[in-house]
């Protein structure tokens, strides 16, 4: 089931168009890829989701109703340009932001000693939010965005400002809120990260959605059916005895082993093309080569750029 | 509602606990008791310096006559004429020499030789004692038997009593004084109000702007509520600063006046309430150096401070200090949210200083003439209304007047929030954006 859906969604700001008809559905409990270059409208969508904006037209469903304005009660969200107040006191301010969320006084303050010491940020619930560098405000900000446990959470850019130990700790913590059943609308331009976490993914490009589904089949769907080849044996040998239905890309030879990428016309040609090279040489390793995100981001908002442009 | 209240309370604790709330609130008494003490002080030390003033009489008449005062001393150098007097004059010692020609009985005219301008205390006090001396002169000369007692007799002081009616038909006795006093202090007090606690919010806003934290708060509240809670919030503070500073300023007044002046330095309004005081107490009042006060006056006093309507013009005060602030703080709140940074305010701050600025001058053309036009204008326009209608009140403007500019008050503040509650939400998002009225108008107009 969709824990959020978003139909034909419209906003326009003062001759610009942010966000045309755009259409997305994030299934519970998975991580929700909301991709795009920058100005797409990733952020429009983000704030209507939130209902900090209302859609010029178009509809919001949560958990398959119409949503409305106690949903936002159930929503973490973690803004890409997060900020908190710097003249507060961290604890303070986190039972602020807590309460504002709805949550009692008590609650939240049981929860925030649960992170805290998770986190071991304990000693900083004292001090001013000045007082801390950027690394840990953007831990206590992660903490008060999912202190009550929402249902959706809403991550633009996470790990920005974060060092490799703590964007692991926090890509951790993400997975770890997933198996207990949240459902995380996850925004980046980083494409591994988006390989790592991400089930689903939709790629907005210029106020449209250009590109959606399930990661597999979308890495599926952009193959080029290369394959990559490292052997022992004869180049030569190898260029000679391949068929009519396969293209050698390249073959090159490096500390006696040598590397060879290999185009097939037909997909799903692995086990054949296996048969034919193993007269051949000696495989050392045999591999697809699968499109990263990356390969598939770039290729895809290319394509549809070149098209606007030519129409 | 519970949301509104936690902001409220969040922006009314953070400001509160601030050291600069504190030492403000110690500072400003003693700025408003230096403002209201300082210049009796001033005035009292005024011109100590000691003129002695040479007369050079050619008629004899005034010889060892004209009155001294304390700073002011007159010697009549015999022997010597205008020139020699005139030629040593860097040397005599006189700050001034007053010629006295034979004739000024007809002519009336008479002149001071100085080396610099004499000061208007000098001159005003040779002027008044030549003046009356010249008409005793002119009096003797009829030779009326009994001069002096006639003059002591016919010698009079006129007690003028205002005397306003109601609607009613009722009679009551008005003392302008201190309605003005009244009149003129509460009007003063909004305008500061205003203009602190108006850019408190404003830098409210921007720091919450800045500090990007605004995008995380209205995914929980409405932007409206964070915008009413920062208003009421501080305007809360403010109330607190203010009651905080009366109280002080009576303390620290009520403390520097005993120490340094006993009895100078009152202000007028201070004075009769002081002498009333006194006189209650049966002490003696002849120690008050200003007046003699006569029961007569008193009593007035007494009759016109029973007639002031404390309750009414308390309750217009609470009434025009917290309308007039709810309707210019949320302009201070639009200002916040159209711009990225304080340095930015600069071009939308004329328009909304501009009207206050007016309001204060109209107010002292209020104080003279408080049914004037200009004055009911002024205090129907929501803009200027706080401060110009409540330098009317004492002076018992009619009922439906207070209410009709009470009204459009709230109207206005309610139509001015509701305008600042669009512009303000889509403000807080925009970055980067140089606002301009064009634009502002853009967001008032957007749907949501």
């Amino acid at each position: 089931m969709d824990l959020f859906q978003a139909k034909n969604v419209v906003k326009e700001f003062s001759n610009h168009l942010a966000l045309n008809k755009v259409s997305i559905s994030v299934p519970e409990n998975t991580i929700f890829g909301l991709l795009g270059p920058n100005g797409a409208g990733k952020t429009t969508l983000i704030r209507i989701i939130n209902q900090i904006t209302a859609p010029d037209s178009g509809e919001l469903f949560y958990e398959g109703r119409k949503m409305t304005s106690d949903d936002i009660y159930s929503i973490g969200y973690l803004p890409e340009e997060r900020g908190l107040y710097k003249k507060m006191k961290v604890g303070e301010q986190a039972l602020y932001l807590a309460q504002l969320k709805g949550m009692s006084k008590h609650d939240a303050l049981k929860k925030l000693k649960y992170w805290f010491e998770k986190f071991e940020m304990t000693e900083w619930w004292n001090k001013k939010v000045e007082e801390l560098s950027k690394g840990m405000q953007q831990k206590v900000q992660f903490v008060t965005t999912i202190l009550h446990e929402p249902k959706l959470l809403i991550f633009d850019e996470p790990f920005s400002g974060f060092d490799p130990i703590n964007a692991n700790l926090l890509k951790n913590e993400i997975l770890e809120l997933k198996r207990k059943g949240s459902t995380i609308i996850f925004s980046t331009h980083n494409m591994s990260s988006v390989e790592e976490l991400c089930d689903h993914i939709s790629l907005i490009n210029k106020s449209e959605v250009i590109l959606e589904g399930q990661i597999f089949d979308i890495k599926k769907n952009y193959r080029t059916n290369v394959y990559e080849l490292s052997y022992l044996g004869d180049p030569e040998k190898l260029q000679a005895g391949l068929g009519a239905s396969y293209e050698l890309l390249t073959n090159s030879s490096e500390n006696h082993v040598n590397f060879a990428s290999i185009k097939t016309q037909t997909e799903d040609a692995d086990n054949r093309l296996l048969k034919e090279l193993i007269p051949l040489v000696n495989i050392v390793s045999f591999n697809e080569l699968i499109p990263s995100m990356n390969d598939v981001f770039i290729r895809v908002v290319e394509e549809t750029n070149k098209k606007n442009s030519k129409a | 509602m519970h949301k509104i209240i936690l902001i409220i309370q969040r922006e009314y604790l953070t400001r509160v606990r601030k050291k600069s709330f504190l030492i403000m609130t110690i500072l400003g008494p003693i700025l408003f008791a230096a403002f209201m003490v300082l210049p009796a002080w001033f005035a009292t030390m005024e011109d100590t310096e000691v003129r002695t003033i040479a007369v050079v009489d050619s008629t004899n008449i005034f010889y060892k006559v004209l009155p001294e005062t304390q700073y002011i001393k007159f010697e009549y150098p015999q022997g010597t004429s205008l020139k020699e007097l005139q030629d040593n004059f860097e040397f005599s010692g006189y700050s001034a020499i007053l010629f006295i020609p034979h004739n000024i009985l007809a002519s009336n005219t008479t002149i001071l030789y100085s080396s610099k301008q004499p000061s208007m205390t000098v001159t005003m006090h040779i002027k008044n004692a030549l003046e009356k001396e010249i008409e005793n002169e002119k009096l003797k000369a009829n030779n009326i038997e009994n001069l002096d007692k006639i003059l002591e007799s016919i010698k009079t002081n006129i007690n003028l009593r205002s005397i306003t009616w109601n609607e009613d038909g009722k009679e009551k006795e008005s003392n302008t004084g201190l309605a003005m006093g009244i009149g003129y202090g509460s009007g003063m007090l909004i305008y500061f109000f205003i203009f602190l606690f108006g850019a408190q919010v404003m830098r409210g806003v921007i720091e919450e702007k800045t500090n990007r934290i605004v995008e995380v708060i209205v995914s929980s509240v409405k932007p409206f509520q964070l915008m009413m809670g920062k208003i009421i919030g501080v305007g809360l503070v403010g109330l607190t600063q203010f009651v905080l500073w009366i109280l002080l300023t009576v303390v620290f007044i009520g403390g520097v006046q005993k120490l340094l002046f006993p009895e100078l330095s009152k202000t007028p309004t201070e004075q009769v309430l002081a002498q009333e005081i006194m006189n209650s107490q049966q002490l003696d009042s002849s120690s008050i150096p200003f007046t003699e006060p006569e029961p007569q006056i008193l009593e007035e006093i007494f009759a016109s401070l029973g007639d002031v309507n404390f309750i009414l013009i308390l309750g217009m005060f609470l009434f025009f200090f917290i309308g007039g602030y709810l309707l210019y703080a949320s302009f201070f709140a639009i200002i916040g949210s159209a711009v990225d940074n304080e340095a930015d305010t600069q071009q939308f701050m004329l328009p909304v200083t501009l009207p206050l600025i007016i309001a204060i001058f109209v107010m002292i053309n209020t104080i003279n003439n408080p049914e004037g036009s200009l004055a009911f204008w002024f205090s129907m326009i929501p803009l200027t209304s706080p401060v110009v209608m409540m330098v009317r009140i004492p002076f018992h403007p009619a009922a439906w007047e207070i209410a009709l500019s009470a009204a459009i008050l709230v109207l206005t503040f309610i139509g001015s929030t509701w305008m600042a509650g669009k512009i303000y939400r889509t403000g807080i998002l925009m970055y980067g954006k140089k606002a301009s009225y064009k634009e502002l108008w853009k967001w008032l107009r957007y749907k949501n």
